[in-house]
């Protein structure tokens, strides 16, 4: 059990896209019900995995290692660490209630399903992997199911948001598949290291880099740095790499939002703590300030900015308004990276956990309106808590927690962040703090035009929320209420991985400054 | 070794079989009334020459013993060489030819009363290639290159009565007599300098006494002239896209995967070590003062830029998988200028990644065009919901990996090719390379993107596949994926293939 645990959860969903391919396209429901079949034992192996999960060690848990492919020194590696582990659990949440989200699809069920396990596959290959080539397969592998996904499901535009989410990744991946070789030969060069794409084993590489300068006045390992960046900065989306994303939200299906906006995000921060941090270390101390500190200050003003402007531009798109807030979010989380403090780091990966599951919601809640109003013009409802009381409570719940209200589970995690930056990057953790003021009055300004006032009497017969949707947005409430009361649930699994990746970039940066003293 | 005349012809049973299925369909023409079965017969003729060169390559060439215990050596007084390197590029132009003669079986555009000829003549050129592959001597070189130019020109005028396809035969004969004159005139030069005719004597002359630099270097000008032409890079691409689209559709696919690979075999053949000399290590030195590298990384960088950017804007799909071979020219040079092994097998083992998804994509743009008679991109639209979602699947996994996305074969083909390029710290290259296979996603999605975002109207027609069509089709996607997932066997393969025979 110990060693196939993770094998089951990346490849489960796998089986599910074979098994969904093999059944008749007219059995709908047959379809539905396998798609969840094949996920929700995922999620319960998480809950085994998160039991058994030891909090005591920085090593790599439920580890197997076999080799792949010889010849070029490929390894199926696969485990887990405090690192990505709370990673892991939010995918094996989210999926099955995407699935769920994904009910009510009706074109060509058979091949929505299938692709959709086939992302599940490839987001917890991308958590589990420990050797960078097969980090690369499973990171690639996602393209494909999410450019048809966006793509065939999508809304109007669809064709042109798929293919620019397309392009913007690929660009990225192309950069990290040159570090990637340049690090396997760097590694074959060196007595005792040898040809390896092994995570683990890299980190000892990149003190044999030369280390003059080669262009623009930036040496290898810099530049390879920044290559690395600019990937996962698209995924993140960091400005100026975020353009992508509001469109890609704006015509995904309900359920891809969710998972686009939960999981793939986090798969750019998750990079960069798993790739750039304990490989590059001296340059991460190098450029943290600017690319992730400045970055991530610029990010959270200008998220909250745009989002703030879609209640006043045409078209008033409320699930735009949320894909921007999105993005102001994810800055708090570059900016406690960047910190390199204790509370700083934790908080960046709780902030992680905390936004897919808060953002989930968010997005679940754009999505139950309008499959009922076939609308989501933020000016185009009013008094809706009246005709849907209900759906009003949970969309209270979640817009309070994505606003940060104490006793909800985003407050612990951007005060943590914020607390941590505050030592290093003061400028940009005052610009951050000052955001809440924006990100509140965007969000209750929704609510107000929303929510409160007269009902509108073409929408006096929408129905209330049904129990699907319930079953969707209910335990993602209970974690988020959870998540602020008792955030030590997820930050015990977490800290002492972390603490350890903290320690070997602030070493780095010292011995950088030593050296260059 | 060295074999005379007479004792070669035992070690050439793969070509003897194509020499007599040739024959024999040229005499069963004359009488048999059922054209369809001359393609029958040019199938198991195909196929044997396949079963013959796997035997010599799987088996250590155990099946013909007689060779030194080494397997390799010189043919008709040196004239080619039998070494794995010959029997990789034989097992894959033999695969070409069954591939290409199950298309033609299954094509709406080969049917009629001259079947039998095209038949012959598609095997004869296909015959061309194996000798394109072992040359050893210029003058082979030279022969069986322009024995593979004149069959191909007649090929692509195949379809007497449509304009196209003859503009295309004319323009090809054209382009390729200058390319093979220049080519000549380059190897006359060459003879001048060292000579030689003798790939091995060339290369001691090269050593021994550095012949003058600039003379030499525009005799291999001028002879890159024919080799560029056969892989078509530029700047010796302009007749590719007319060619490709005008000509039948399984020529094209013949053209764009068999004659491609000869061209590449002879290229590698002539330069690696023809001109080099490989100094351990898996490193390979080219004779001094000729600087052939710099300038083939030019043209591979060249080529792969201009055949992307080209086909951004292409509306039929044959021209569109024109410019894409242009451009996959160019990745494969990619492997050609880092002088290396890891090049070298890389670039083998594109080839045969390269051999899988391109013919499968001109398989699908076949069923297309029996079905519909269109190969425009809107002849694409909505191919997925009219009944075709299998050809449509199957051009999606194609079209990506001919993009080099992962699990695919291409990517895997990509990979080593830029592992090549990193580990000669081209770095330069390496990122051109890249940002090509960015722009190329572009045009590749295109297609995905008709096939399955855009809704079909009323007129577009339903489209369905046929057993036949439909059985290759599947062979060559399983093909693709498996490959991406797990290739050791066929990199083993190309990696065994590498080794060149220039006397013991």
């Amino acid at each position: 059990m110990e060693s196939y645990v993770l094998t089951l959860m990346i490849f489960l969903p796998l089986a599910g896209t074979a098994v969904v391919f093999c059944l008749p396209s007219q059995a709908r429901e047959l379809i539905r019900w396998t798609a969840l079949a094949f996920t929700v034992p995922a999620f319960l192996l998480g809950i085994w995995l998160y039991q058994h999960f030891d909090t005591t060690t920085t090593d790599l848990q439920f580890v197997v290692n076999v080799a792949w492919i010889e010849s070029f020194h490929i390894r199926y590696f696969i485990g887990v660490d405090g690192v990505s582990i709370s990673m892991v659990l939010l995918t094996a949440f989210l999926c099955p209630i995407c699935i769920l989200a994904s009910w009510n699809i009706e074109r060509a069920e058979k091949g929505y399903f299938a692709l959709f396990l086939l992302l599940d596959t490839a987001m917890t290959g991308v958590f589990c992997a420990m050797d960078f080539f097969l980090f690369f397969i499973f990171w690639e592998l996602m393209l494909l199911p999410m450019y048809f996904l966006i793509g065939i499901w999508g809304g109007p535009r669809r064709e042109y948001a798929a293919i620019k989410f397309f392009l913007y990744t690929m660009l990225g991946s192309a950069l990290m598949l040159v570090c990637m070789l340049v690090f396997y030969f760097q590694a074959g060069a060196i007595d005792g290291i040898g040809y390896t794409f092994d995570l683990t084993k890299l980190p000892e590489v990149a003190r044999h880099f030369q280390t003059e300068p080669l262009l623009f006045g930036f040496s290898m390992p810099q530049i390879m740095w920044l290559a690395l960046f600019v990937n996962f900065a698209v995924k993140i989306p960091a400005f100026p790499f975020h353009t992508w994303l509001p469109d890609a939200h704006v015509e995904a299906p309900t359920a891809v939002s969710v998972i686009l906006a939960g999981v793939l995000l986090k798969m750019g921060t998750y990079g960069i703590l798993r790739v750039n941090y304990p490989l590059l270390p001296e340059e991460t101390f190098l450029f943290a300030p600017y690319c992730l500190a400045a970055l991530g200050a610029l990010n959270i003003v200008y998220g909250a900015l745009c989002a703030l402007a879609q209640c006043f531009i045409e078209p008033k798109d409320m699930k735009k308004l949320v894909a921007y807030s999105s993005i102001s979010h994810m800055g708090y989380v570059m900016l406690g990276m960047a910190s390199f403090t204790p509370e700083g780091i934790n908080g960046a990966v709780l902030q992680m956990f905390n936004h897919g599951t808060i953002t989930a919601m968010l997005f679940l809640i754009v999505g139950v309106i309008y499959d009922r109003a076939h609308h989501r013009r933020i000016d185009g409802f009013g008094g809706l808590a009246s005709v849907m009381p209900v759906y009003t409570g949970v969309m209270g719940l979640a817009f309070f927690a994505a606003m940060g209200l104490p006793g909800l589970s985003a407050f612990i995690s951007e005060v943590l962040c914020l607390l941590g930056a505050w030592h290093t990057h003061k400028i940009p953790t005052i610009l951050g703090a000052l955001t809440v003021v924006l990100t509140a009055s965007y969000l209750l300004w929704t609510i107000q035009q929303m929510f409160l006032g007269k009902p509108r009497e073409e929408h006096l017969n929408l129905p209330e929320i049904n129990g699907r949707e319930l079953c969707m947005l209910v335990p993602l409430g209970i974690v988020v209420v959870v998540m602020g009361v008792y955030p030590h649930a997820v930050l015990d699994l977490l800290d002492v991985s972390l603490q350890g990746l903290n320690q070997v970039v602030l070493q780095a940066g010292d011995s950088a400054a030593l050296a260059s003293r | 070794m060295n074999l005379g005349s007479v004792e070669s012809l035992a070690y050439l049973y793969p070509e003897g079989v194509l020499v007599v299925t040739i024959l024999g369909i040229f005499l069963a023409d004359l009488f048999v009334q059922d054209k369809e079965r001359l393609g029958n017969i040019a199938l198991i003729g195909a196929t044997l020459a396949l079963v013959f060169t796997s035997g010599l390559s799987f088996f250590g060439l155990r099946l013909i013993d007689g060779l030194q215990a080494s397997g390799q050596g010189w043919l008709f007084h040196r004239m080619i060489a039998l070494d794995s390197f010959s029997v990789f590029f034989k097992v894959i132009l033999s695969l070409s030819l069954v591939g290409t003669v199950w298309m033609s079986l299954g094509s709406r555009e080969i049917d009629g009363p001259n079947q039998g000829e095209y038949y012959g003549i598609l095997l004869a050129s296909g015959l061309g290639m194996f000798f394109m592959a072992s040359a050893t001597n210029l003058l082979v070189a030279y022969l069986s290159l322009e024995f593979v130019s004149l069959t191909s020109y007649v090929l692509t005028g195949y379809l007497t009565r449509n304009r196209r396809s003859g503009e295309a035969a004319l323009k090809y004969l054209i382009y390729g007599g200058v390319a093979s004159g220049t080519m000549i005139y380059g190897m006359s030069w060459i003879f001048g300098l060292t000579g030689s005719l003798d790939y091995a004597e060339i290369n001691a002359a090269l050593l021994q006494n550095a012949p003058d630099q600039l003379t030499l270097f525009i005799a291999l000008v001028l002879m890159l002239a024919g080799f560029g032409y056969k892989i078509a890079a530029v700047p010796f691409h302009m007749w590719a896209p007319d060619v490709y689209h005008g000509a039948p559709i399984p020529v094209t696919a013949f053209l764009s995967v068999g004659s491609k690979a000869a061209g590449f075999a002879l290229l590698m053949r002539f330069f690696y070590p023809g001109l080099s000399q490989s100094v351990g290590d898996g490193l390979w030195q080219f004779a001094p003062g000729v600087e052939w590298p710099q300038l083939m990384l030019i043209l591979a960088m060249v080529s792969m830029t201009l055949g992307n950017l080209a086909a951004l804007n292409q509306q039929n799909v044959k021209r569109l998988l024109a410019y894409s071979s242009i451009a996959h020219a160019g990745y494969m040079l990619m492997g050609f200028v880092v002088l290396s092994d890891e090049g070298l097998r890389a670039m083998l083992f594109y080839i045969v990644v390269y051999y899988l998804m391109n013919l499968g994509a001109f398989i699908v743009v076949m069923v297309v065009a029996n079905n519909t008679g269109r190969e425009d991109l809107a002849g694409f639209r909505g191919l997925a919901w009219r009944g075709g979602a299998v050809p449509a699947v199957a051009m999606a996994i194609f079209l990506f990996s001919l993009t080099g996305l992962p699990p695919l074969a291409g990517f895997i083909g990509k990979f080593y090719l830029f592992a090549a390029v990193v580990k000669g710290q081209f770095y330069w290259l390496a990122v051109v390379g890249i940002l090509n296979s960015v722009i190329s996603l572009y045009y590749y999605a295109k297609i995905v993107k008709t096939m399955f975002l855009d809704e079909p109207t009323e007129a577009d027609g339903a489209v369905t596949l046929d057993p036949h069509n439909g059985s290759l089709l599947a062979v060559l996607s399983v093909a693709t994926v498996i490959l991406g997932v797990y290739w050791a066997p066929v990199f083993d393969f190309a990696d065994r293939s590498t080794r060149f025979f220039m006397g013991s």
